[in-house]
């Protein structure tokens, strides 16, 4: 490298000499150098995570030039959506990527959760950022929930209605959950200026906290290897991080892009028709994907069951499978012990695959589409 | 040997290169054309100028100009002063005009006839049309809603 | 005045030609019970009854529901506000406590006037335009003249005790300025003051007119309009059979009627060809084709040579007529199809996100087509519709080709999008090289 005549290479040089001479870069810069990537027939794997991050970079810059013109009211919300797609410049494809990366963000997330879960990654001693990853999928999933209704568009506005009513089943605390979330007994203006706040304010904050966790625990402990490449005992092979893993790191993230891109040209992010509260809810109202499956599941089961409600039952089921995720590294011991542990492995399985047929179903539905 | 593997990676390098310069440019462009605001300003209209100077409004007359996807009317009354209102009919919607030699605001659908502050004189209309704030500023007329 | 300046004295000194001391401890009394529950009540009517006056002490206090009404009805009436009292319709002396003086017709007491007679009554001051005028200056004094010009009066004069006179539609002692909203003629409580009588089959018996209009009313466009819309303006009972002089339009009139509001409507029927022929075959215009109380709101299907269209009502398949009628539809059709076709892709335009309030904005140069086409089906002139029909048919196919213009726009502006994908691959290609050059020097 020195050999070249570059003269940008000098000057980069000379500004790395600067920073050096002023911030004790040595640290990191080892950090770097010894970072290392294990290679092995689930590698692939953890590109995810690298690729939920950029999308979620994607979305704060593509959020913060959608601030600029949005307006969080119920009289000039729809309006100023409107206004961005059709007055300013660009701003149909700034929303649309906005829209569309959120989606591919939850999707690359689920693939994240779902390969980590696989390859046992949450097992001692990365407990810790296991419990921070589903604390951020909690968070993404209100992100897309709360972003959703911005638009104060007719299907959003309807799809809020059931979504916080579903809150509302929760036991106890669920029907004032539901008036806290909705700002009032219904939802109205109240409710889209408090999604707001959480969506533009409030999990940002939250966001980058636990995000800044997670990314210093990866860092901190390095990549996990599966058991099953550990026990194999073969010579572990890695790569370095720099430039190895990074350009390959690259490739993804630029397919994501490439990805987007071709999602918001073949399917363009629509506006709507404005939403009007006391219209009656329009036929084939859903949830944005992501939710489908509980929405599918709570049209299932029967309005009572014995004594209890219905939709409380179904609730319940997914605060308990949710609850069981989360806890996870915790009741695992085989595989903390280092022995194998298939039954999590089914119960992974059994729960990927109840979430891809109910996703299945519902949007076979009739009026689903 | 050396040479051909250093043309191939200047070759690999001006790929990469000039990938990642079009795309940059190709992504901060719509950034940058977002940035500047549109003409129209706000999301939502409540006030238009009209695209006439106050000088070029003849006295006894209406004009139908754009606000928003509505037709407004600027009428300067024979006595010379500028009123505005919604050129809605309020009967069924038809778009009303000004007749001169009545001096008054007709709509020519089913016969509705306004007087020059727009209230409802005859004809089928049920409601007076929504009149708005005529200001002039300058050069300017700025018609506005809320009046 | 006489009345006011003895406010707040007892009522017992200023009986003083009263007689029979057994009646004037009555009256005391009750003026106390009375004057109790005033205060106790603390009514808050809209005026206060004047104290003192024998007619209202007595009426109001005896308790008997033969005799209460008028005294309790009383505080809302207009007349008690212009200062117009009991004894000024019905004679007698309010100042006598004594029944035998206050209600002796010596004194022009005349008590419970007959049926025949309250027109007379009520006109005494209402005929009267000097003195009428003291209390508003541009009151009408001439709705006992015109009563007597209408069925109701008519009747009345040849001594149906049965008919309206003015109480029956005004209220007694409880009457009530016209731009009250409790008054029965306020215009949407007028359907109900009319339908008492008219709507009620068995006290319209031998009258021979229909008792079902109040229901057919209540189906109407006019109807929905002034409940639903609030527009009083919109036409109720009296706006077509007159108030005052009731009398259902004639034949001759019908149009003439309907015309005060739908003016242009009327201008073209009486150019057309049907005049003539309605008149010539009795028909009544308007009502033939759109009835009379129950008038929906008319459709495009009214006209034509279909099932629901009323021209083949008369015209039959070979005639002349029946040709005219399915032009006109057809016309119709066309231009309604037009403005359908073209405003269902500008708003398909604009949910997409594009900016379209140009075109939609012009596109209204059809709809107003439409509406003035509809107006003009009653001239029965196809070529004037035809044309009429082609000019919003010419703008709504331009505005239909300004939404698919959009559209194309939409799909250009993703075509971009794809260039950008090309791009982000070939910035792929070149990553992938380089990590195969890093590898292969890795070996």
């Amino acid at each position: 490298m020195a050999r070249s005549p570059n003269p940008l290479a000098g000057l980069a040089r000379n500004v790395n000499a600067w920073l050096e001479e002023r911030i004790d870069l040595s640290g990191i810069r080892e950090l770097i150098r010894h970072k290392v990537v294990p290679v092995h027939r689930h590698t692939i794997w953890y590109y995810f995570g690298g690729m939920t991050l950029f999308l979620f970079v994607i979305q704060v810059l593509t959020g913060i030039l959608l601030l600029l013109y949005y307006r969080p009211s119920a009289e000039e919300a729809f309006e100023s959506v409107q206004f961005i797609v059709t007055e300013v410049e660009f701003g149909w494809l700034i929303r649309s990527i906005h829209s569309w990366s959120a989606n591919l963000l939850v999707a690359t997330m689920m693939i994240h959760l779902f390969s980590v879960y696989f390859t046992q990654a949450y097992r001692k001693p990365r407990e810790l950022t296991w419990v921070s990853g589903m604390c951020l999928f909690g968070i993404f999933l209100f992100f897309g929930f709360s972003g959703y209704l911005l638009p104060w568009n007719e299907l959003a506005y309807f799809a809020t209605k059931v979504g916080t009513d579903v809150a509302g089943q929760i036991p106890v605390v669920g029907h004032l959950m539901a008036r806290i979330l909705r700002g009032g007994d219904d939802v109205t203006g109240a409710t889209l200026s408090r999604f707001y706040g959480i969506h533009v304010a409030i999990l940002p904050a939250i966001t980058t906290a636990l995000l800044g966790f997670h990314l210093f625990l990866v860092q901190k402990q390095g990549m996990s290897v599966p058991p099953e490449v550990e026990r194999s005992g073969a010579p572990l092979r890695t790569m370095p991080f720099l430039p190895d893993f990074l350009l390959r790191d690259l490739v993804g993230w630029l397919s994501a892009l490439a990805v987007l891109g071709a999602l918001a040209a073949y399917f363009p992010w629509e506006l709507g028709v404005k939403a009007d509260p006391f219209a009656p809810a329009p036929a084939g109202i859903r949830p944005e994907w992501y939710f489908m499956y509980m929405f599918q599941t709570l049209k299932y089961i029967p309005a009572k069951i014995g004594p209890i409600d219905g939709e409380l039952l179904g609730v319940l089921g997914f605060g308990l499978g949710g609850l069981f995720l989360f806890l996870v590294p915790f009741l695992d011991r085989k595989t903390a012990r280092g022995e194998k542990s298939p039954l999590f492995t089914w119960i992974g399985v059994a729960i990927a695959a109840y979430i891809v047929v109910l996703s299945v179903l519902g949007y076979m539905a009739p009026g689903g589409k | 040997m050396e040479t051909l593997a250093n043309s191939r990676r200047g070759f690999v390098n001006f790929l990469m290169g000039t990938g990642f310069g079009t795309m940059a440019v190709w992504m901060l462009y719509p950034v940058l054309r977002y940035l500047i605001p549109p003409k129209s300003g706000e999301p939502t209209i409540a006030s238009v100028a009209v695209p006439w100077k106050p000088a070029e409004v003849k006295t006894n007359s209406g004009k139908i100009f754009k606000f928003g996807s509505q037709p407004g009317m600027l009428v300067k009354t024979p006595a010379g002063e500028l009123r505005a209102f919604a050129a809605t009919c309020t009967h069924l919607n038809c778009t009303v005009q000004y007749r001169e030699e009545k001096q008054d605001i007709w709509c020519a659908c089913h016969n509705g006839v306004y007087d020059l502050n727009g209230k409802n004189v005859s004809g089928p209309p049920p409601r007076p049309l929504e009149t708005y704030k005529v200001n002039v500023k300058g050069d300017q007329i700025v018609v506005s809603k809320g009046a | 005045m006489a009345l006011r300046s003895r406010r707040g004295t007892s009522p017992l000194p200023t009986a003083h030609h009263g007689t029979d001391l057994l009646g004037r401890c009555i009256v005391f009394a009750w003026a106390l019970v009375v004057g109790a529950l005033l205060f106790a009540g603390g009514r808050a009517e809209a005026q206060k009854l004047p104290e003192g006056n024998s007619c209202i002490d007595c009426h109001r206090g005896i308790g008997d529901p033969r005799v209460t009404p008028p005294a309790e009805k009383f505080p809302q009436d207009i007349h008690l506000a212009k200062g117009i009292l009991c004894q000024d319709c019905h004679g007698g002396d309010p100042r006598n406590f004594d029944p035998k003086g206050s209600m002796n017709p010596a004194k022009g007491f005349i008590g419970k006037p007959k049926h025949q007679a309250i027109p007379q009554l009520c006109g005494k001051c209402h005929s009267n335009a000097a003195y009428m005028k003291k209390f508003n200056p541009t009151i009408r004094v001439d709705q006992v003249q015109e009563y007597l010009t209408s069925v109701h009066g008519r009747k009345l004069r040849e001594g149906d005790q049965k008919v309206a006179t003015c109480i029956s539609c005004h209220d007694v002692h409880n009457i009530r300025a016209i731009k009250d909203q409790q008054a029965w003629t306020y215009p949407v409580k007028v359907v109900e003051t009319c339908g008492r009588c008219h709507g009620d089959a068995k006290y319209m018996e031998g009258y021979k007119i229909a008792t079902d209009v109040v229901d057919k009313y209540k189906k109407s466009v006019h109807y929905e309009a002034l409940t639903k819309k609030g527009d009083l303006s919109a036409p109720t009972c009296n706006v077509c059979h007159g108030n005052h002089g009731a009398t259902p339009p004639g034949v001759d009139s019908v149009a003439n009627v309907c015309g005060t509001c739908h003016s242009l409507t009327a201008d073209f029927f009486n150019q057309s060809p049907h005049k003539k022929a309605f008149a010539a075959m009795g028909l009544a215009p308007c009502v033939t084709c759109h009835s009379n109380h129950d008038v929906t709101k008319p459709s495009d299907t009214l006209v034509g040579t279909d099932q629901q269209a009323v021209c083949v009502n008369c015209h039959d398949p070979a005639s002349a007529g029946y040709q005219k009628a399915a032009a006109i539809r057809t016309s119709l059709d066309e231009l309604r199809g037009a403005v359908q076709r073209a405003a269902g892709i500008l708003d398909r335009a604009e949910h997409a996100g594009m900016e379209v309030s140009q075109a939609k904005f012009e596109l209204r140069g059809a709809t107003d087509a439409l509406l003035k086409t509809r107006a003009t089906v009653h001239r029965f002139d196809p070529v004037a519709i035809r044309n009429l029909s082609d000019e919003g048919v010419q703008v709504a196919n331009k505005m239909y080709d300004k939404g698919v213009k959009a559209m194309d726009d939409l799909r250009f502006r993703h075509r971009g999008l794809w260039i950008s994908v090309g791009i982000i691959l070939v910035a792929i290609a070149g990553l992938v090289l380089k990590i195969r050059e890093i590898d292969r020097r890795r070996g």
